[in-house]
């Protein structure tokens, strides 16, 4: 054996690249949000808005039937201070990641919390979406860059906790 | 974005990336820093048998494997699958072999590329030699594939 250092590690680069495509409910969302819209989907049996729209209820088992457009504010359920950082998002660290319960809707949906400290963020914070300039909104969830605190006061667990 | 029977439909290329550094352990760690020197090693079992790549145990008895020999470079190809359209990810631009290969010295083979120019110079048995990287990092791709011994 040379004098360097042995091997201790080695790195295998694991790469996956699809074409993915959308259609029917999916697309529509994809769609909706291209225009700054967000689309939920009401199950007729159960009256649950899922968002971002889904075609199927996971719980009744039946097509979702009605079209239902949410604002792109809504309450933090639950939330994690993430401290690493990775490429793909601009906020400083730490920053949060949180399910946000949007107005109307029954399940929460993806979202990062900036414009305040990690630590003042909260189970039951209000919180509203910072959108992307118009000009750069697309067929995907990015247009939405991050929530921010709105300023409303804060909703109580009881009124969230079918929802975490 | 795509307007189909009056839908809509969206279609984009997704990738999925990220690099996994595995540690390797002592017998591994050997195995890659040898091929980092251009030599290739086996382990050893109580019962004789010369594995390569080594393992850290006998994967017979479970019993921890600790004497290191040298092998090969070169061996036999004990099988061998031809590719024709190789992919991005694949050793060599050109159609090549997957091919087990039994180093000299070892009981076991070792999965590599065969460079044989075209399959119909492929065989069960043929004896191949490792044609080495000009620079070596300590990985099974410093041996870039094996070619047929006559080549040289």
């Amino acid at each position: 054996m040379s004098d360097a250092e042995p091997v201790k590690s080695i790195v295998t680069p694991t790469r996956l690249a699809y074409e993915y495509t959308a259609t029917g409910t999916q697309a529509r969302f994809l769609d909706e949000i291209s225009r700054g819209r967000i689309l939920g989907q009401r199950c007729p049996a159960c009256h649950k808005v899922y968002v971002p729209a889904r075609a199927v209820c996971p719980r009744c088992g039946v097509a979702t039937t009605e079209p239902v457009e949410v604002p792109g504010r809504g309450t933090v359920t639950t939330f994690c201070v993430v401290r690493v950082p990775s490429e793909n998002i601009h906020l400083k660290l730490p920053f949060v990641a949180a399910h946000i319960l949007l107005d109307g809707a029954d399940i929460p949906f993806f979202g990062l919390v900036g414009d305040c400290e990690a630590s003042e963020v909260r189970m039951g914070m209000r919180v509203e979406a910072v959108w992307a300039p118009r000009e750069t909104w697309g067929p995907t969830l990015a247009n939405i860059r991050h929530f921010r605190p709105s300023g409303e006061p804060d909703v109580a667990f009881e009124k969230f906790k079918e929802h975490l | 974005m795509d307007q189909t029977d009056g839908g809509v439909s969206f279609s984009a290329v997704h990738v999925v990336e990220y690099a996994y550094r595995r540690s390797v352990g002592s017998v591994l760690g050997r195995f890659f820093t040898e091929l980092r020197d251009r030599k290739l090693i086996g382990t050893r079992t109580r019962a004789g048998r010369v594995l390569v790549p080594p393992c850290e145990y006998d994967p017979e008895t479970g019993e921890a494997v600790d004497e290191f020999v040298n092998v090969g470079p070169a061996g036999v190809v004990t099988t061998w699958a031809w590719v024709h359209k190789p992919s991005a990810k694949h050793p060599l631009p050109r159609p090549f072999a997957w091919a087990l290969v039994r180093l000299d010295g070892a009981d076991t083979a070792m999965l590599h590329a065969v460079d044989a120019g075209s399959e119909s110079r492929m065989r069960t048995g043929m004896r191949v030699q490792p044609r080495w990287r000009e620079k070596t990092v300590g990985a099974i791709q410093d041996i870039e594939c094996f070619e047929p011994e006559a080549a040289r």
